[in-house]
């Protein structure tokens, strides 16, 4: 019994452990991002324009319910970092002199802010300075406005508004080439000749404000200093990615603990219902003495509440643990200045009830079905088994089935059900083994797609402001550039009926070869002479079928309100963007041809001598190499997958090991008598052992392609939940994954059942022959 | 039969013990369950033990069988030494040479009656077809019924059926008529004394009942864990005109 329910007690662990560990994480990122958020005063809306006069500030602020006001500038720049060749952006915000409790504050995490006036001090983000080795006093240069100018680091920090710090067009972290920099408010205007203007505000709203009406209002006001279209929190890059990654740890929270649970009523279930069989005459002596059913059923409660108590405290240990490390992967990609890991008593009630009330639903059952005997009835042994002949052998196999062969298929027949439950059990275990790994196949798939066959630059080229079209030739003319491809991007928001998405139009070139669009089944598209691609899940967002009509927002010039025709849908795992022949963009923004960057194919001995012409060029505003955005991909993938695979492949083991054991020692004391029959009768310990654990090898081959089946079902259920605007993420499974999958399985099961085949050696064969069954 | 012995050399015995005994130990508690059995088997005989409960018959019976080893003393089986504990040498020994009937049969309820012995069958080297074996006992028409189908008689038949089907040289039956009633139990011994007849197999068989030993070619006393006599019947009787 000591073995069993230890098995059942690791998988109630497993199952409070996942609960604890997805729920804790939850909770501490919550609470971090709240706390944060109001301690370092996170805007509510957010404001981009071209330039408008300081004046306008007051008038934003008399709009109902805006409640604080911060005017800004924020530029795009770029870095020359000492003793790192490869270009680097920034993105440079500005500090209030005047107010050092202003919105979006910064938590500083060395040395101290900038001085007012000094148009040479600036706080660098933590996690840029650190992937620099940068500490305050430390120089480097940048080039503001078109010109260079030498800066110094006096601290570093964090800030609600960059918990996730992402280069715009990129789907993951890259410390090293993108960060965020704070300078005074009145040294970057001067830079930008934004003196007494700004081109970005912050806003923050009273409780209970309507964010929406306020976003429509200050849009009124800003349209005519070029405005971007306001946008509220909700719509904030870091906090909506941030939000979307919550969401996700949410739904996995809800599954995976399920199956767990699930797991452990059956065990329970399974145990509990033996111990019972096997203890029916104590239980009619007891009721004989006139205990009631319910205190024969609160005896075996108390049992199993012990098991459960076991599993429940472990797993809460292990869940806090393991929700530790969770925590601190995330705080590996979002930065936050302190983790508020604590265990709410909630999680742990709720972990608590949800297994007793599995735990008592699996015993319950078993119990209940001999409480109900009269106690003369339950005096006597159990009536003997009834068998019969199979199906399989009645299809005419059964003079090829050895009789041993048929003993193990009548016996899975006969208890049917619950060899359906082990089989299910066993299957779930395969399945969670590949829903940890299938990530990593999918990350291959979707590296191979979006950078083999779409996105295939060496070097992508984007210019601070739109530019002539002619540009092209100039990049032609540089030394290692063998191919050029240009592209104009439009910010604007996106409309079908009540539904908008703020993204960027781009204009490609028709028949372009390094930057392809491709269709659902990965040919490329043509592009059409006019109407727009939507990346599918845009579509998705904005509820469009091919031929619809939706409304473009242009958010920049003079902001022309149009319409363009959905003339498809491309598939993209990554980003969320629109399309349009680039000549048909330029017509469409009233413009003539102008380019806002370039995709470039290069010789690669020329990577760094052009990294270094590209520094020369003001109009440069960032240079991205295809091969980095592959590294972080791979590194981010790395970080985060391990974890889960690790995670799964041990919580499955213990489940296949819980299941397949707890079925081989029940099969044991159900069978122990046959078995040392055949014994007596010379049949040597192999071939009672292939009796005994045949069935457990029938059932655990059964249970292998469906738990693969399983798993890819589950996969496709997380990877579901897992759509975000950063990325969504296909199902694909490799062979060597289903092999690895049955693989562990298989390898469990058998360890399990040779630790059970071990006790075939210690049957008493005499005790056997001295009673009746 | 001592007319017999002297025209010519006597027969080596196929089962030989001498000074067997066997002591069971549960902590301070010392059980002697054989204090120096002495006995000899010839090939072919029929013989029963008799003797009160707790005399040690089933161990000694088990011991023969390959069941079970003795503390001290030796046991030997045609070239077999009975007494070494290899589990692989035993099981065989069982397999090839030792038919076992028990009183509760011991048959595998979800196999039928043709299906427990081709169990054995199945492994031995030259057996007789289960249809065969269970024409033997009388059960050629329920050779489909599962043993939960069957009266306790007819299990037993099967059980004898199965013992028999690969033609050992030994058969031994603790006590095979010990749950059935006086009608049926003499349809069990009568098949017990065909198989010894027919086939030649030596035959041990346990008892209580002192009426079986008349069937028995030799008749063996047991008390407080030795052969206290042993008496040799001139006539033995066929099962049918035991009564009891
Ligand atoms: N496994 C055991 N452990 C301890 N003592 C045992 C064991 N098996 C038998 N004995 C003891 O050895 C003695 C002989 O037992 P055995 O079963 O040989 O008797 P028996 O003559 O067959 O009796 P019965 O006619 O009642 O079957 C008994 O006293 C018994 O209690
Ligand atoms: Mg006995």
């Amino acid at each position: 019994m000591a073995y069993e329910a230890l098995a059942i007690a690791l998988v109630v662990m497993c199952g409070v452990g996942t609960y604890v560990m997805f729920l804790s994480t939850l909770e501490a990122l919550r609470a971090t991002q709240d706390a944060y958020y109001r301690e370092y005063r996170f805007a509510d809306v957010f404001v981009s324009l071209k330039r408008a006069p300081e004046s306008l500030r007051q008038r934003i602020l008399d709009i109902p319910a805006v409640d604080r006001v911060e005017t800004r500038v924020v530029a795009q720049i770029r870095l020359e970092m000492p003793e790192f060749a490869e270009p680097v952006t920034a993105l440079m915000v500005s500090l209030s002199d005047s107010e050092p409790h202003g919105l979006n504050g910064l938590h500083l995490r060395e040395g101290r802010l900038p001085v007012p006036g000094r148009a040479d001090e600036v706080v660098v983000s933590t996690p840029f300075a650190q992937a620099h080795e940068l500490h305050p006093g430390d120089h480097f240069h940048a080039i503001l406005n078109g010109r260079r100018q030498a800066l110094t680091l006096v601290g570093t920090a964090l800030s609600p508004e960059f918990i996730q710090q992402l280069r715009p067009g990129s789907a993951f972290p890259d410390s090293k080439r993108y960060g965020v920099m704070w300078m005074g408010r009145r040294a970057l205007g001067q830079a930008y000749d934004l003196d007494g203007a700004f081109n970005d505000l912050a806003l923050s709203l009273r409780p209970g404000a309507d964010a929406q009406d306020v976003i429509d209002r200050a849009d009124e006001l800003i349209t005519p200093y070029g405005g971007l279209g306001a946008y509220a929190r909700k719509d904030q890059r870091s906090h909506r990615f941030f939000s979307q990654e919550l969401e996700q740890l949410g739904t996995l929270a809800s599954l995976f603990p399920s199956m767990f649970m699930g797991v452990a009523a059956f065990l329970l279930n399974v145990v509990i219902g033996r111990l019972v069989a096997m203890q029916r005459e104590q239980i009619a002596t007891l009721k004989a003495f006139g205990y009631s059913n319910a205190a024969v059923l609160g005896h075996y409660l108390k049992l199993v509440a012990v098991i459960a108590g076991c599993g429940i405290v472990s797993g809460i240990a292990l869940g806090v643990w393991l929700g530790q490390l969770l925590s601190g992967i995330y705080m590996e990609f979002y930065y936050f200045p302190w983790l508020k890991f604590s265990l709410q008593p909630m999680t742990v009630v709720e972990a608590t009830i949800a297994s007793l009330l599995a735990a008592g639903a699996g015993t319950v059952l078993a119990v209940w079905r001999a409480a109900k005997l009269q106690p003369a009835q339950a005096m006597r042994p159990e009536p003997p088994p009834h068998y019969r002949e199979s199906r399989v052998e009645k299809l005419g196999l059964k003079r090829w089935l050895s009789q041993p062969t048929r003993m193990i298929i009548r016996h899975i027949q006969r208890k049917a059900f619950k060899s359906a439950l082990t089989v299910l059990g066993i299957a779930l275990a395969c399945g969670i083994i590949l829903t940890g790994l299938f990530q990593r196949d999918t990350v291959g798939y979707m590296l191979h797609i979006q950078y083999g066959m779409s996105q295939r630059e060496d070097l992508s080229v984007t210019f601070t402001d739109p530019t002539a079209y002619r540009a092209r030739f100039d990049l032609l003319g540089l030394p290692g550039i063998e191919h050029v491809e240009v592209f104009r991007t439009v910010p604007v928001r996106l409309r079908h009926g009540h539904l908008d998405y703020r993204t960027a139009i781009r204009g490609v070139e028709p028949g372009g070869d390094i930057q392809r669009l491709l269709d659902a089944d990965l040919r490329p598209v043509d592009l059409p002479a006019d109407g727009i691609l939507l990346t599918d899940f845009l579509g998705k967002i904005l509820d469009v079928r091919v031929g619809d009509r939706i409304v473009v927002e242009v958010l920049e010039g003079n902001r022309p309100l149009r319409e363009a025709s959905v003339a498809g849908l491309v598939k993209e795992y990554l980003g969320v963007s629109a399309y349009m022949d680039l000549a048909a963009l330029n017509r469409f923004v009233h413009e003539g041809p102008t380019i806002s960057g370039a995709w470039l194919g290069v010789d690669s001995a020329y990577l760094q001598p052009l990294f270094s012409q590209f520094k020369d060029m003001p109009r440069v505003a960032g240079v991205a190499e295809r091969r980095q955005e592959i590294r972080n991909f791979n590194r981010m993938m790395d970080e985060t997958m391990l974890f889960f695979t690790y995670v799964a492949t041990v919580f499955a083991v213990i489940i296949a090991f819980g299941v397949v054991y707890n079925s081989a020692r029940i099969a044991l004391t159900e069978r122990g008598r046959e078995l040392a029959s055949l014994r007596v009768l010379g049949f040597t310990r192999a071939e009672i052992g292939y009796i005994l654990l045949g069935e457990l090898g029938i059932l655990t081959l059964i249970a292998i392609p469906l738990g693969l089946w399983l798993g890819e079902w589950m996969c496709y259920y997380i990877a579901h939940t897992m759509q975000n605007d950063l990325f969504r993420v296909p199902v694909v499974l490799v062979p060597q994954t289903y092999a690895f999958a049955a693989t562990v399985v298989l390898i469990s099961a058998a360890i399990s059942g040779l630790a059970v085949r071990r006790r075939l050696d210690r049957l008493d064969l005499i005790a056997v022959l001295k009673t009746a069954e | 039969m001592t007319d017999q012995e002297q025209r010519v050399p006597a027969p080596r015995p196929i089962f030989e013990a001498r000074g067997l005994t066997k002591v069971y130990q549960m902590g301070e508690v010392r059980v002697d369950a054989l204090r120096g059995v002495d006995l000899d088997l010839q090939a072919g005989e029929l013989v029963v033990l008799l003797g009160p409960s707790g005399s040690g018959k089933s161990t000694l019976l088990n011991i023969l069988g390959g069941l079970d080893t003795p503390t001290s003393g030796t046991v030997r089986y045609g070239d077999h030494d009975l007494t070494v504990n290899d589990d692989a040498a035993m099981t065989h020994y069982r397999r090839e040479h030792v038919g076992f009937v028990f009183q509760f049969y011991n048959l595998i309820p979800s196999l039928t009656a043709r299906e427990n012995v081709a169990l054995v069958t199945e492994i031995s080297d030259n057996p007789m077809t289960p249809e065969e074996a269970l024409a033997l006992v009388g059960l050629a028409q329920r050779m489909d019924h599962f043993p939960s189908q069957m009266s306790g008689g007819e299990q037993q038949r099967v059980a004898i059926a199965r013992a028999v089907a690969k033609r050992p040289q030994v058969l031994l039956c603790d006590e095979p008529t010990g749950a059935l009633d006086a009608q049926t139990g003499v349809m069990v011994l009568d098949v017990i004394a065909r198989v010894n007849r027919e086939l030649g197999t030596t035959t041990v068989v346990i008892t209580h009942n002192a009426v079986i030993a008349a069937m028995a070619d030799r008749v063996v006393y047991f008390g407080d864990g030795r052969v206290v006599r042993i008496e040799c019947n001139a006539h033995k009787k066929a099962a049918a005109e035991l009564q009891w």
